[in-house]
């Protein structure tokens, strides 16, 4: 099943479903209670017993959600669109649609692209495409370097004062390793309010690396990538964003020496804030003994005991959000040996329910903590004012209603992505998206994608 | 083929089996495994101590059965096909194999397939689709990725054998060498493994398929291992293996049963895991003064190929004790046995099908 997505949507444009009115009946905003929500102009115009008598209600679409958790619509942080230049592995459309089904409503695409976003032109063209789609605010971050090969600035500023507003910066992919090129790209973006997102890695120390450095890589045979490869990254820049009075935000924490460093450097003041994976909440380097590399990522899988610490770091807030690192590759890119492979995992459509799994079923988060590791805080951190706002009357209605009690067995051939390289392939998991909503207007309805003004459902499922 | 010759290749193969067969782990089934081995042959884990065993066992029988022979050849895999699939340069891995499968009367197909996927060739799994429509019964896989025939087992329905994984495994090379190591030390006994002897693996341990094949197959054997090598070329992880470390050479060896030296790469030379070749031979290199504190009896083994002079001196290398050559011998003996009981369990034309 699961016809893709079609690219081009004649007309399509963001915000065009303004007008929609919608009445939700009887969700439970963060798991508490029962309300009506009356969403209309794009806003949360009434909660609770004033939403169904409210005038604006007339008429409106009455949407039954008894039993469904409402929370504000999810932000990811880390997400690869791949387009320009990767539209084998994913488009901004296909990638806007995983992110919708997965209860989205703003995404930032890393600039690892090909070209580069590391331009006012090409973050633009993002932005724009993401215009277009109309499923999810696309937010592209920019390249701090030119390329990101890790020499020169790009133009930060120029992309900060573009169409995009970019004020989220990464070489993601790669380290910005050179400690003065990191500590001028910190002092820099200070201008426009802007945060430097640090993919840890310092490169000597993994030269060639393919899994976590313990145990199962010395019997697997292959090339170790040592925790202390992140750490010693995190703790400099760490000390670099101290000493320049700028924000450092690391991208993909995955070792329990990073939760330290983080948490020590948040307990005398830095201005740091960090990401965990879903896979990293969930999997361990264990998986590489079937030497199938949908489980090759970076950062890599870590053991058993750094999973454990990372949920309890994202439980006390030491780590503040859960970002996908939704990292799409085409087939060829997985269905290879473990070295030839590329590094990365589909998240969008599986992120809420491994959170789920990963942090409610242990008791270690409510729905109010995963509003706040997956919309609130992320929002926050990318500056984005519209999204991540509570549930109630005169915020924007980008919302998401969830299924509980749903469970479901992830396919990849189901999925929205262009890609198959789910970890979670025949894996149950909790919880199920049902509704989305961009500013009023339904993005997804009865777990299927709704296009914007063509008002037909095409066949993507969750 | 006249239906005489027919008769008498039947008569053979069933002589074949009888010399063979006999042992303990004998199943009277004609189902792939039903030699007790896994289907495929990736790594030295995927072994029981009953089913190594049976690997010596047979090939022993195997080396008394072609011993006698005037042409030394068996017909047991006739109508085989077995593929060497060669991604790396490797003339003696790749001739041992194709020996051992033309002893048994297999067909031999050579594929060197030099470079990967990785520098632009056919995929790996393209080249599988291929063997497999080629109707391949087993692919002997020689890979610089760790793993590649793991993934090639997933692809084809033949039996795959790791010839050598990137810096994993190489299970036949430990096969032999455990092989090697019961005849000298347990008189080649039937049944027997290596229960109590101790043995020493040098050099680079970091990136050998060798040292990691035979630290778990001399284990499942019951011999204790001692690695030892400089810390810089042991992996992080490797004391959750079955075996013993140790940086002091002179002391590792007081009173050993074997001594197995590791070929030092080249590359490593260069690559700052040890400062210099000459303090690496200092420290780590098998020469005569060393040689002189294993047991008096012990013996003295090497992979190959060797750097004379680096590792092991000349001396040692050709003294008393050496068994370098006859591992090599050992390994076609060995490769036949491991190729006997992959494929002579699934027997494709209903001629057979008994007891091995």
């Amino acid at each position: 099943m699961s016809e893709r997505a079609v690219t081009e949507i004649p007309g399509a444009a963001g915000g065009r479903g303004d007008a929609v009115s919608v009445l939700i009946r009887g969700c439970a905003p963060y798991g508490e209670g029962r309300a009506d929500l009356l969403l209309a102009g794009g806003s949360i115009v009434a909660i609770g017993a004033d939403a169904a008598g409210h005038p604006a209600a007339r008429g409106a679409e009455v949407m039954d959600a008894d039993g469904l958790v409402a929370l504000p619509g999810l932000v990811d942080l880390h997400t690869h669109l791949r387009e320009p230049g990767g539209e084998d592995a994913e488009t901004v459309a296909s990638g806007s649609a995983a992110a919708a089904l997965g209860g989205y409503t703003a995404v930032f695409a890393m600039p690892n692209t090909e070209p580069t976003a590391d331009t006012a032109g090409v973050v633009e063209q993002v932005f724009r495409l993401g215009r277009q789609v109309g499923l999810v605010d696309v937010h592209p971050i920019g390249a701090v370097t030119v390329g990101r090969r890790g020499t020169q600035l790009a133009e930060l500023a120029a992309m900060a004062t573009s169409a995009a507003a970019v004020r989220v910066f990464s070489d993601d992919g790669d380290c910005v390793s050179d400690p003065l090129l990191m500590r001028r790209a910190l002092e820099y973006v200070k201008a426009f309010d802007g945060v430097i997102a640090q993919h840890a890695q310092e490169p000597r120390l993994t030269s060639g690396a393919q899994m976590h450095e313990g145990a199962v890589s010395a019997r697997l045979g292959l090339a170790g990538w040592p925790a202390v490869a992140e750490e010693a990254i995190v703790a400099r820049d760490c000390l670099l964003a101290d000493h320049v009075g700028s924000r450092l935000h690391v991208c993909h924490l995955s070792t329990a020496g990073s939760a330290e460093l983080v948490a020590a450097a948040k307990a005398r003041g830095t201005a740091v804030t960090a990401e965990v994976t879903p896979h990293h909440l969930l999997l361990s380097d264990e998986c590489a003994t079937s030497y199938d590399p949908v489980f090759k990522v970076n950062p890599p899988l870590r053991t058993d005991a750094d999973v454990a610490e990372l949920r309890a770091a994202l439980a006390d807030g030491t780590i503040d959000i859960v970002a996908t690192d939704h990292a799409p590759h085409a087939r060829q890119d997985k269905e290879c040996e473990w070295a030839a492979a590329r590094p990365g995992m589909l998240g969008l459509q599986t992120a809420l329910s491994v959170v789920v799994s990963a942090m409610l079923g242990t008791g270690l988060l409510d729905w109010r903590g995963v509003a706040r590791v997956m919309s609130e805080n992320p929002a926050r951190i990318g500056g984005l004012a519209g999204h991540g706002r509570p549930i109630a009357a005169g915020e924007p209605a980008n919302l998401v209603l969830v299924d509980p009690q749903a469970r479901w067995t992830v396919r990849s051939a189901e999925l929205a992505s262009l890609s198959r390289n789910t970890p979670f392939e025949g894996r149950e998991l909790p919880a199920r998206v049902v509704a989305t909503f961009l500013r009023g207007r339904p993005t997804v309805r009865d777990s299927s994608v709704v296009y914007p003004d063509v008002a037909i459902e095409v066949g993507v499922t969750v | 083929m006249t239906a005489s010759t027919t008769a008498a290749h039947t008569a053979e193969r069933a002589e074949t089996a009888d010399a063979i067969a006999a042992g303990p782990g004998t199943v009277a089934s004609g189902q792939p495994g039903s030699s007790g081995l896994p289907r495929h042959l990736l790594s030295a884990a995927d072994l029981s101590r009953d089913a190594a065993v049976e690997v010596l066992d047979t090939a022993e029988r195997l080396d008394q059965a072609i011993a006698g022979r005037e042409v030394r050849k068996l017909p047991t895999l006739r109508g085989r096909t077995v593929v060497n699939l060669f991604y790396e340069d490797s003339t003696r891995t790749r001739i041992s194999f194709e020996l051992a499968a033309k002893r048994l009367s297999a067909d031999v197909i050579n594929f060197s397939a030099k470079g990967s996927s990785v520098s632009k060739g056919e995929s790996l799994k393209d080249t599988a689709l291929t063997l497999q429509a080629m109707g391949a019964d087993a692919v002997v896989c020689r890979h610089s990725a760790s793993g590649a025939p793991h993934r090639l087992a997933g692809w084809v329905s033949g039996s795959v054998v790791n010839a050598g994984d990137g810096t994993h495994e190489h299970p036949t090379q430990a096969l032999l060498d455990a092989f090697t190591l019961r005849r000298h030390l347990a008189g080649g006994a039937h049944g027997a493994g290596l229960d109590g002897r101790r043995v020493v693996i040098v050099g680079d341990v970091l990136h050998s398929r060798v040292a990691r094949s035979n630290v778990l197959l001399l284990a499942t054997l019951g011999a204790s291992v001692t690695l030892v090598a400089p810390p810089t070329l042991l992996p992080v992880g490797v004391e959750a293996w079955p075996c013993e470390v140790s940086y002091d050479l002179n002391a590792a060896l007081a009173g050993v049963d074997a001594v197995m030296m590791l070929r030092v790469q080249r590359e490593r030379m260069d690559g700052a895991f040890f400062p210099t070749v000459r303090e690496y031979t200092r420290g780590y290199g098998l020469d005569l003064r060393r040689r002189g504190l294993i047991a008096s009896d012990g013996i003295v083994m090497h992979p190959g190929p060797m750097n004379r002079g680096v590792e092991i001196a000349p001396a040692v290398a050709d003294g008393d004790g050496s068994v370098i050559t006859e591992q090599v011998a050992n390994g076609v003996t060995v490769r036949m046995a491991v190729l006997y009981l992959l494929l002579s369990g699934s027997d494709l034309s209903g001629e057979r099908g008994g007891a091995v």
